[in-house]
């Protein structure tokens, strides 16, 4: 693996092989020294055109648990609004000598670009590109749900198993979404069912072909789910005519204490964040025993301590230190 | 003046025969001819074409001579077998006055490598609210005819009403640019199955068509004459068909890059292949292309875009908006229309000179290879092979979507007026 900037550029094997080593991650983040020597010496860009604090320190506490350098890039104002281009922006971080590059940016395919250009040599990780894909988010969910749903909570104990079988429902603006595109594409590829819910406007023209279903209704989508993820809805989508106004849209499309109890017992709760309380998801059923959404953020670290060893250090021992 | 026997060329694709040109004209036709004097062009097995006729290039100047000029662009177009090119009214400033029109024309009868008819703006400044002096630059030393706002859609019904009724004084044509604007806000591409796994606004194919729909209304409504730019859709040419069918004077042209490539080629996100209206799905491409054949597409247009090398760059969300075509034009009709056995040589002839020349009202361009005719012809070598090379273009811009690709027919030597200005495949000066 040379770049992660699709759900889609993993396979089974592939997928399977990032989970597996979040485990291992996650089982060090249990000592009480949290270091690893693993990424000693190698440098990695936090390169982010959008302000996101979530990732960019997820992803940041990630490299530095890996001894790796960690420079923060924060280029807000991209090329579209005339400040400095992508392109220059890549070859200076290349002259720098950036190993890896984690990439936020706004344009969908931003990412593909850095690393398709030849403006750099280094690693490219997707941290959210545009409406397009968010990769590293879709691996934390499927961790998250893989810990509940496969591994009973046992840590470890899911080691080297998919989802098959699993039902997994998406509710909310999917069309703008790139939560939801990376993890239609590895839910499949991890053998789960997907359904994705949300108002005919916030589905794209085209979703008839992804490997997934979809539903106009929320209620009967969260019969038989095992796991609920909810997106987060702009309110100023309703300014487009998305749909006519929030009171609406949480009526139809939020989960709230009434929809909590159609739930299944085992059923978990998602939320990508940031969460809008009171209009996707009441504070009932993000705060509830169900809701996995806090661990999501814990998870994050691990999985992408996974992903930047994977790219960086290769097949050796999590342990093992690496030149 | 330079004579030039042509030996043995086949005009559109017919049985061999000699061309004299002499004194800007094909003063003989037949076979064995003498050729006192004449410089001698082996012409075995080359088509003969009328010299082709572009009714969409942009030229970029006045304005963007970083991106080509008058000069760089119909160089070009030499060198892709045109001997007319009409030249997009979006420069800077616009093509809205007879001052810039006579400017642009002039720029082009200096260079002296195809005629430049300039396309006048619709309306002040391209900001469709109020008419540019569409009178004053018909009635100025560049006679245009061909009107339009391209890269803007006339999107206000009365003022695309106006246009179309006040050309007809002077024999004007409105070329509409169908996009209606607010389904487009923000559209990167096609919208359909690829845009939605790129995430990528989408472009629907129902913008173009609502407003080719409107239009050939309003056209029949006012006894207009309407040209439509750059069809790019299956609905596009069915509804032109309806019209067609019900008497509206309407044209329509369809680029070569429309005719040969898909929106799959976006997954790349590489902004070469970021044009308006956007690629399309393969279904319209089969669509354009019956379209074309049948006639109901009257003619290819380049719709040639040239882009500075640093607006292509970039990201697909910040790249303009082209691709350039000129010299690649013919070579794309052969691949998408002849090797596919759906146009002969005399269709290739009727949809990139004639009727574009009937369409812009040139009388000196698209007419019979036959004794008395202007000299403005170019050959072609039908199986001859190129492979694309950004480089190596005549245009000042990079921005070919088929950059090392081989591509099909070789134009050997264009003809303005009885002068070469492509010669052995390679230009020569004007």
């Amino acid at each position: 693996m040379r770049h992660l900037l699709s759900a889609a550029d993993l396979d089974r094997d592939a997928a399977l092989r990032v989970l597996d080593t979040a485990e291992q991650m996650a089982a060090t983040q249990q000592r009480e020294i949290k270091k690893l020597p693993t990424l000693r010496g190698r440098t990695v860009v936090n390169l982010f055109f959008e302000d996101s604090t979530r990732t960019r320190i997820s992803f940041e506490a990630a490299a530095k648990r890996l001894s790796a350098d960690v420079i923060n890039f924060s280029a807000k104002g991209s090329s579209v609004s005339k400040g400095e281009s992508l392109k220059d922006t890549a070859l200076t971080l290349e002259a720098m000598g950036a190993d890896a590059v984690v990439v936020r940016h706004g344009a969908s395919g931003g990412a593909h670009r850095l690393a398709t250009s030849g403006w750099i040599n280094g690693s490219v990780v997707n941290a959210g590109d545009g409406t397009h894909e968010h990769p590293t988010q879709a691996l934390l969910d499927a961790f998250t749900m893989r810990h509940h749903l496969v591994g009973q909570r046992e840590p470890g104990a899911a080691t080297g198993e998919d989802l098959a079988g699993r039902k997994v429902t998406i509710v909310g603006d999917v069309l703008h979404s790139r939560v939801a595109r990376s993890n239609v594409l590895l839910l499949h590829t991890l053998g789960a069912e997907v359904t994705l819910v949300a108002p005919p406007t916030l589905l794209p023209v085209g979703v008839q072909t992804w490997p997934c279903a979809t539903s106009y209704d929320l209620d009967s989508a969260l019969e038989g789910a095992d796991a609920v993820m909810m997106l987060r809805v702009q309110v100023e989508r309703m300014n487009a005519a998305y749909f006519p106004s929030a009171r609406e849209y949480s009526r139809r499309y939020g989960l709230d204490a009434r929809r909590l109890r159609l739930m299944a017992e085992h059923t978990i709760v998602m939320h990508p964040g940031p969460m809008n309380r009171g209009l996707e998801i009441s504070a009932d059923a993000a705060d509830s025993a169900r809701s996995t959404i806090v661990e999501q953020v814990s998870n994050g670290v691990s999985v992408r301590m996974a992903v930047l060893y994977l790219l960086l250090a290769g097949s050796d021992d999590v342990d093992g230190g690496t030149a | 003046m330079t004579t030039y026997l042509l030996r043995g060329v086949r005009p559109l694709g017919a049985d061999p025969v000699d061309l004299l040109l002499a004194d800007g004209v094909i003063a003989d036709v037949g076979p064995d001819l003498a050729a006192d004097g004449a410089v001698i062009v082996d012409g075995a097995g080359l088509v003969a074409l009328p010299g082709l006729v572009d009714l969409h290039a942009h030229l970029r100047e006045p304005g963007r001579e970083d991106a080509e000029t008058v000069a760089s662009g119909t160089r070009a177009a030499a060198a892709g077998g045109f001997t007319a090119v009409h030249a997009m009214a979006n420069t800077s400033p616009v093509a809205d006055t007879a001052g810039v029109v006579e400017q642009v024309w002039r720029l082009g009868r200096e260079a002296g490598w195809v005629d430049v008819h300039p396309v006048g703006a619709v309306t002040v400044g391209i900001a469709g609210e109020r008419l540019a002096e569409l009178g004053a630059m018909a009635d100025s030393a560049a006679r245009v005819r061909v009107f339009s706002d391209d890269g803007h859609c006339v999107s206000d019904a009365v003022l695309m009403r106006r246009a179309l009724e006040y050309v007809k004084a002077s024999d004007g044509v409105i070329a509409q640019h169908a996009q209606e604007p607010r389904p487009t806000e923000g559209a990167q591409m096609h919208e359909g199955d690829v845009s939605s796994v790129l995430g990528l606004a989408g472009w629907p194919a129902v913008a173009e068509e609502a407003i080719i729909a409107r239009d050939v209304l309003l056209a029949q409504h006012v006894g207009s004459r309407l040209h439509v730019c750059h069809v790019s859709t299956a609905g596009s040419v069915e509804i032109l068909r309806w019209a067609k069918g019900r008497g509206v004077d309407v044209t329509a042209e369809v680029t070569p890059h429309h005719l040969l490539l898909t929106d799959e080629l976006v997954r790349t996100y590489d902004p070469r292949y970021k044009v308006n209206p956007p690629l399309r799905s393969d279904a319209d491409v089969q669509a354009l292309r019956a379209g074309l054949a049948d006639g109901t597409i009257d003619a290819v247009a380049t719709d040639h875009a040239p882009h500075a090398s640093e607006d292509k760059d970039c990201e697909w969300a910040a790249a303009a908006m082209g691709m350039t075509g000129l010299e690649t034009a013919l070579s794309a009709v052969v691949e998408a229309m002849v090797d596919t056995g759906l146009l002969d040589w005399a269709g290739v002839a009727d949809r990139m000179s004639v009727r574009p020349a009937r369409i812009g009202r040139l009388e000196h361009q698209g007419q019979p290879l036959t004794v008395g005719s202007p000299a403005n012809l170019t050959l072609v070598d039908p199986v001859g092979r190129w492979q694309v090379d950004p480089a190596a273009s005549a245009s000042a811009s990079r921005n070919t979507p088929f950059a090392g690709r081989t591509l099909h027919g070789r134009v050997i030597a264009t003809f303005l007026r009885g002068r070469a200005t492509v010669l052995d495949g390679e230009l020569t000066g004007p």
